[in-house]
């Protein structure tokens, strides 16, 4: 296998829910501060929606799903396009962890909201990372 | 069969996280939901529709349907055709940014005061839209 040195962050939508709002905000963080060279995110309705360009890039760059909810939205659409998914993330098992934040506001996340993307922009960091050290 | 829901109008935004105009729908469609027509509105997560199963895909026989789209790919329009239904609507970003050659978008995350003027432009479109549809119901009897 070629050396990775690029991976695909998929928030879910999360446009009914806060915590996809979380997600979101936690892949911004992401690629835009944390690891802007290393990470690179996608509209997630264009797997959805069966875009070929992007169906056949997420099938050769390795893919980390980051869904608000149970339901797994992001998860379930990589999946479904046969994508190289090599993590999951769910914004509910990281809230669990830190129960004493309270995310707030699907336009405009709280403070505590920001906080918690910011967690788990880090914990997803840390896979990113490992997933270019080790392929 | 669904009976569609009286004085409700379901509103699909792209999910748009790449691309700048799909924050502004993004951004646009919950306004709109929480703050404009917050009695009359509902949406879905349009990721659902394929994640979902057949209660998600009756949205649109359940609610006459806009979608909310940031560019030409069009993903709520087609998503929402592909696996519900037609929608009572369709409206897009770049159509807004088209008629208004001087507005330019550049920020997905946190928009400038400027871009934001897009998003007002296009909550106007979608509140139009709703109040419509409304109109149609109402005087269709419905
Ligand atoms: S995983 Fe949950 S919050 Fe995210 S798009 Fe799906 S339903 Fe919405
Ligand atoms: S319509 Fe454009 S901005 Fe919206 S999700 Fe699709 S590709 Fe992204």
């Amino acid at each position: 296998m070629t050396k990775n040195s690029l991976v695909y962050v998929i928030p879910c939508s999360g446009i009914g829910k806060t915590l996809g709002t979380v997600g979101r905000k936690a892949t911004y963080k992401l690629i835009e501060e944390l690891r802007p060279q290393e990470t690179r995110t996608t509209c997630l309705a264009l797997l959805t929606v069966g875009d070929k360009a992007i169906v056949d890039k997420i099938r050769n760059v390795p893919c980390i799903s980051i869904d608000g909810c149970p339901v797994r939205c992001a998860q379930k659409n990589i999946e479904a396009s046969k994508g190289l998914l090599l993590k999951r993330f769910l914004v509910t098992d990281v809230l669990r962890k830190n129960r004493n934040l309270k995310p707030k506001g699907i336009i405009k996340l709280n403070p505590e909201g920001e906080k918690l993307a910011m967690l788990l922009a880090k914990e997803v960091a840390i896979t990113v990372d490992n997933i270019i050290r080790d392929e | 069969m669904m009976a569609i829901v009286k004085n409700k109008v379901g509103i699909v935004s792209c999910s748009g996280e790449e691309l700048p105009e799909g924050t502004v729908s993004r951004i646009a469609t919950r306004l709109v939901l929480e703050k404009l027509r917050p009695d009359e509105t509902v949406t879905i997560c349009l990721p659902l529709f394929l994640a979902g199963g057949e209660d998600e895909r009756s949205f649109t026989r359940v609610y006459p349907t806009i979608t909310v789209d940031g560019c030409e790919k069009q993903c709520a329009k087609v998503g929402t055709s592909k696996y519900s239904g037609k929608p009572a609507a369709t409206l897009l970003v770049t159509d807004i940014l088209k008629k208004h050659p001087e507005l330019e978008l550049a920020s997905r995350d946190e928009l400038t005061p400027e871009e934001t003027i897009v998003v007002d432009l296009m909550v106007e479109e979608i509140v139009k839209k709703v109040d419509e549809i409304l109109y149609q119901q109402k005087r269709m009897g419905n």
